[in-house]
């Protein structure tokens, strides 16, 4: 322990205190911009100052440490000038119009300014000549907001390892942009989102598509068809301070519905589908194992397919063939729904509602087009943009009553529910397999081995007689290291599951942003506890899944099945992708 | 009225100078990664306030200039902007009425021709080409990229062992180089923006003569494959060094009586005295390499046999062939070029030159060894006679003022012309040619035969160290690629026409510096390595001290002292003086930690394990 004063306090922390952390004890708030933590300690903002008594110079709290007998003021006149010009020299390079800003309100230099008390900023406002990154693909940058705080960086880096920024350029030219090539469109880029999430202002956002929606809504031909994904009903409620037990997914139908949406479904059910599909191509492949690429990697997560293409590019036939939920609920709703309304599939337009970027991707792939010609899917929006149509249409959720999901495509199981947290899809596969091997479903909770946010999982089970090894990775970081352990033979398994977002989709680079924290563990919760109370806990026992295989797919794995539920990989390339 | 004045600085006047000296020390600090193009600019516009406002060109135009470079900075330029610059900074050279304004024009011409792909990148992408790496200094500097951060930190700790060993990781020989590195490390030291640069080589001799035990670094299992080196200098031995501890069976083949090299028959022993350097060859022999001296490959076995025997061979030959000066009388007797005498000293025959007047051609940091070490054999007077000024010879300065203060005398601007004989063969005298300082050419002034008569200097003997060259004709031979006499490697020191030939050192740069030799060796090691399909890491796991924050309170760098030289001139006895502990210390905490401030605690921190540096 060391002792120091702060304020005039006299405290007492462990050794390697920062001196943040030290005066969060004493109800010091040091403000902060940049900084991240255990991900970006690095003091660029300078906003973090401090005095100590024996030094000329300011401290940064967030990484310098307390050390014995040390005299700390945060409050000092010379340490919040020094802030508050930090914070206008900031400003005078950044974009400040905030009421045309997607993070107006959710912005942590706009907070931060508003807490200084800023008024007026001596500086002239100096912004770069080139303002936005490429408006086409699913992130954008905007240079004209961008603080340089280096957090896209270190989290691209260090989290996903996938490396696409970086700081270019030196002096005062010196901004960040796309590493390795010179547009997003020829980079790596997973889209993952994360960049998105981590950032504290407006300089990194998804493509807006809420008109591409609305003027489906609004033309009266178009039969709009929405699916929300399992991770949204943990989180859409939150920027409208609604707890998990207010922000249903029914409450979300009764406002999409007043947007003027015509049916809400659950992409659950096809989750179901997918495990359907996924636990039979598996079985398969166990049962002749020579044929077959070992281990099997999970499908659903399109950010991951996009960096096993780019980054391992020989293993994408180690990917399960099976389409996403989200794509499968495309094809399904333009076929058998199609057939069911008595409607031309082209008439149907698909929006979707996923916690994640590079399903915008996913569904412009040319090839996911298998229902009818046309995309399956026509749109996907995040959580973030669904927000915003809530908003847009002056709705206030708080007040609406729940409206029961449409039927048939809205049952979905609690298997399919925990898809959207790491270690879900694998665990809704192992109930399926279970049962299809042995004719008995297993105890629900057998496989609850494979929870929780642990970046690399790895468990055993045995399967009528045969272990299977398992493994679950979430962040791209640890997708890379298991395939460089799998390279290198130091590790050998059966089946993995991997989502490129840390913690899963509940973590995803589309869900609602709190600068400095992400929600997984929370919204995660929300997720196996809907599970655990829900009486439907096989996606094989959902009455809809039996009912579509009786009357149109057959079977899993079918002609049919195959057609509509399964996809080439190599139908599409990645940049660098030979 | 006075009819005359005297001129008082102004307390502006006194700070503007002052600025100037902080202003020098700023770019002699400039860091390396940074934007060629917004230097440009930068440089321009302190060019445009020098200006003193009466003509166009200059008062306008250097504006002007600006402004479009900063279009191409911004992204807004066009292929049209950077013709606009090209045909302006020309107009402005050719037009300007004075040196303030062409000289600025020149400098942004010079930058056109240097960076023309920068200024492209930035006109087609709105950047810099590529990322630009904001590395430690220091770090960067180093050919061998040496943990210097880490061992500063280590030393100020009094953690000399700890400090020896991180060197290791990356040099295996810090007694030679705490001794005579060059140490481009202090180039660009950031220390240099406070007060000046940190005395890096003087830490690095300190914690070398504190370390006490030599700890053996952590061997790799044996890989049962064998690797060949030839040539037992710094660069054959860091290599074999290196490979040693990563398993491999290496043999190191040396064509003289000791290893060494260029340490041994090249650097004199008031340098590098004998005792330190066999220590330190014995060290790395620790990690259990065979050595084969008296044996040249080439000619007591071919290349080709080396090969056969061998999975991998790195071929380390150094510059060990004197250059001959071309003139009349040559080849009397007492005509001794400096590789000659400098081998034999290192093979510990002292000649004796008691009574003899010694004339030296060159200027250099060899031809200083050698006027040096003729004080020593006991000349009774030493010239060095050289073509250029003594502010052109490529020596370092402190070898100049040292041999200077040994009492050698230099005869600058003077060219030898021939070397008279006695009537037995002997040297009589060298006959120089006085010249005149005439244009620059190349970046150094060129003499021009000044409009005098010729100058005799009497001397008994004359030594001469005018350049090494490489003896590779056997090698060529043998189908190993030359360009000129030097070794044709790549910078993987990879020989691509010969599988599994790899060659580094002084035989591919041409004769350069130690530390470039180990690097050589080091590049090798790990390139030889991947060839031979391992991945070993050489990595030292010492846990590092705490870095604290710290003022910037400027303090005078330590420098080395030397034993005087009245007493210096009598022996061979190693001239220069170390550190004291309080020295070491004071010094060590000057250091800024680039590796932890600033950009290094983002990236380019320190090199904890071998890396490729960009």
């Amino acid at each position: 322990m060391v002792s120091a004063t702060i304020d005039n306090i006299k405290i007492e922390v462990p050794e390697n205190t920062t001196i943040l952390d030290a005066a969060k004890k004493i109800g010091v708030r040091i403000p902060t911009l940049c900084y991240w933590k255990d991900l970006n300690d690095i003091g660029a903002c300078r906003v973090c100052l401090v005095e100590v008594e024996g030094y000329d110079r300011l401290l940064t709290a967030c990484n310098n440490v307390v050390e014995e007998g040390m005299v700390i003021r945060t409050d000092s006149r010379r340490a919040k000038r020094a802030r508050k010009n930090n914070v206008q020299l900031i400003l005078s390079q950044h974009k400040d119009e905030c009421p045309t800003c997607v993070r107006s309100g959710n912005c942590s230099l706009q907070t931060l300014a508003n807490t200084m008390n800023l008024e007026d900023s001596p500086f002239e406002k100096e912004l770069p000549a080139i303002e936005k990154s490429d408006a086409s693909f699913p992130l954008i940058r905007d240079y004209t907001k961008c603080i340089k705080c280096l957090r896209c960086i270190q989290v691209c880096d260090k989290i996903q390892h996938v490396n696409v920024w970086d700081v270019v350029n030196s002096g005062g030219n010196s901004t960040v942009d796309v590493a390795d090539y010179y547009t997003l469109k020829e980079s790596d880029c997973a889209l993952c989102g994360q960049c998105i999430t981590h950032c504290p202002v407006g300089a990194l956002v998804e493509r807006d598509d809420t008109e591409v929606a609305l003027h489906a809504i609004y033309d009266e031909n178009k039969t709009v068809v929405v699916q929300i994904a399992p991770a949204i009903r943990t989180a859409w409620g939150e920027p409208f301070g609604m707890n998990a037990e207010e922000a249903t997914i029914e409450r979300l139908a009764s406002c999409l519905k007043r947007i003027g949406v015509d049916y809400v479904f659950d992409t659950n059910f096809t989750a179901d589908l997918t495990i359907m599909e996924e636990a039979n191509e598996f079985l398969e492949r166990v049962k002749d194992r020579s044929a077959s690429r070992f281990p099997m990697f999970t499908s659903c997560c399109p950010g991951w397919v996009r960096f096993i293409k780019s980054h391992y590019p020989e293993y994408v036939d180690n990917l399960s063939s099976a389409k996403s939920p989200q794509q499968m609920f495309g094809a399904v709703a333009k076929s058998y729904y199609a057939e069911i309304l008595g409607k031309d599939p082209k008439d149907i337009f698909v929006v979707s509602i996923m916690p994640c970027l590079a399903k915008k991707h996913e569904c412009a792939i040319p090839a996911m087009n298998d229902a009818c010609g046309d995309p399956d899917v026509d749109v996907s929006l995040t959580t973030r943009e669904v927000d915003r149509l809530i908003r847009m249409a002056h709705i206030d959720p708080k007040l609406l009553e729940d409206t029961p999901l449409d039927m048939p495509l809205g049952v979905g199981s609690g298997a399919g529910n925990i898809f959207g947290a790491t270690g879900g899809v694998m665990e809704a596969a192992l109930r399926t397999a279970y049962f299809a091997v042995t004719g008995k479903n297993p105890d629900p909770d057998a496989f609850k081995d494979v929870r929780g946010m642990d970046g690399w999982k790895e468990v055993s089970f045995d399967l009528a007689g045969t272990t299977l090894r398992i493994a679950v990775v979430n962040g791209l970081g640890n997708a890379d290291n298991l395939l460089k352990a799998l390279k290198h033979r130091e590790v050998m398994y059966d089946f993995v599951e991997v989502m490129a977002c840390p913690g899963g989709c509940v973590g995803g680079g589309g869900q609602p942003i709190h600068d400095g924290y992400s929600m997984k563990q929370e919204r995660a919760d929300v997720l196996y506890t809907q599970d655990k109370n829900s009486n439907l806990r096989f996606s094989h026992e959902n009455p809809s899944i039996k009912a579509i295989y009786e009357d149109y797919l057959g079977e899993p794995l079918s002609e049919k099945s195959e057609h509509l539920l399964h996809t080439d990989h190599h139908a599409w390339k990645m940049p660098n992708e030979d | 009225m006075s009819r005359l004045n005297i001129v008082n600085a102004t307390k502006a006047q006194e700070t503007v100078d002052e600025l100037y000296q902080d202003l020098e020390r700023r770019v002699e600090g400039s860091q390396p990664g940074l934007c060629p193009v917004d230097l440009a600019a930068t440089f321009l516009n302190l060019c445009h306030a020098q200006s003193c406002g009466k003509c166009t060109p200059c008062r306008v135009g250097l504006g002007q200039l600006e402004k479009l470079i900063k279009k191409v900075l911004d992204g807004t330029g066009t292929d049209q902007t950077l013709h606009e610059i090209e045909k302006t900074a020309k107009s402005i050279y050719t037009s300007a009425d004075c040196a303030i304004g062409s000289e600025a024009a020149r400098m942004v011409l010079k930058g056109i021709l240097g960076f023309r792909d920068d200024y492209e990148a930035h006109i087609k992408y709105g950047r810099c080409k590529g990322i630009r790496r904001q590395p430690v200094p220091c770090e960067y500097q180093c050919p061998a990229h040496v943990d210097i951060p880490g061992y500063i930190a280590l030393v100020h700790e009094g953690r000399y062992q700890d400090a020896c060993d991180l060197i290791r990781k990356d040099n295996p020989f810090p007694c030679v180089c705490g001794l005579i590195c060059e140490h481009p490390c202090e180039m660009r030291c950031r220390r240099t923006m406070v007060d000046d640069a940190i005395n890096i080589r003087g830490i690095k001799r300190f914690a070398v003569e504190h370390e006490g035990e030599i700890r053996m670094p952590k061997m790799f299992p044996k890989t049962g494959k064998k690797v060949s080196i030839v040539g037992g200098g710094p660069s054959g031995l860091t290599a074999a060094y290196y490979l040693s501890i990563m398993g491999h069976d290496v043999t190191v083949y040396e064509q003289r009586d000791k290893l060494g090299g260029m340490l041994r028959y090249g650097i004199p022993s008031y340098r590098l005295p004998r005792e330190q350097l066999d220590a330190e060859i014995e060290n790395l022999k620790r990690t259990g390499f065979k050595t084969v001296t008296n044996f040249s490959v080439g000619k007591d076995a071919t290349l080709d046999e080396i090969r056969w025997r061998s999975d991998a061979v790195y071929l380390a030959i150094g510059a060990h062939t004197d250059r001959k000066i071309g003139i009349e009388g040559e080849d009397a007797e007492g005509v001794i070029s400096a590789v000659e005498m400098l081998r034999g000293i290192g093979d510990g025959i002292i000649p004796d030159y008691t009574g003899l007047d010694v004339v030296v051609v060159g200027g250099g940091n060899v031809a200083m060894d050698v006027a040096r070490s003729a004080v020593r054999c006991g000349a009774k007077s030493v010239k060095i006679a050289y073509r250029r000024r003594k502010i052109d010879m490529t020596a370092l300065a402190e070898e100049v003022d040292g041999a200077v203060a040994d009492g050698c005398e230099i005869v600058e601007l003077n060219a030898p012309v021939r070397i008279e004989k006695t009537e037995d063969g002997k040297v009589a005298a060298l006959w120089t040619q006085p010249q005149t300082v005439g244009e620059v050419k190349w970046g150094r002034p060129t003499p021009v035969k000044a409009g005098v008569p010729e100058m005799r200097l009497a001397c008994n003997l004359v030594l001469v160290a005018i350049g090494q060259s490489i003896d590779s004709a056997d090698f060529a031979e043998e189908g190993v690629p030359l360009k000129r006499d030097r070794i044709n490697a790549n910078d993987a020191c990879d020989v691509t026409e010969l599988e599994g030939v790899f060659s580094g050192g002084d035989c591919v740069s041409g004769p350069a510096t130690v530390i470039k030799a180990i690097a050589g060796g080091k590049v090798a090691a790990a390139n030889i390595d991947e060839f031979l399909g391992f991945d070993h890491e050489i990595k030292c796991d010492i846990e590092m001290p705490k870095i604290h924050f710290e003022d910037h309170v400027p303090c005078g760098r330590v420098n080395m002292r030397e034993r005087p030289a009245y007493e210096r001139i009598h022996d061979f006895c190693l001239m220069e003086q170390g550190m004291t502990e309080e020295e070491a210390h004071q010094e060590s905490g000057r250091c800024l930690h680039c590796d932890h401030f600033g950009y290094g605690n983002f990236r380019g921190g320190r090199e904890t394990q071998w890396s490729a540096q960009q």
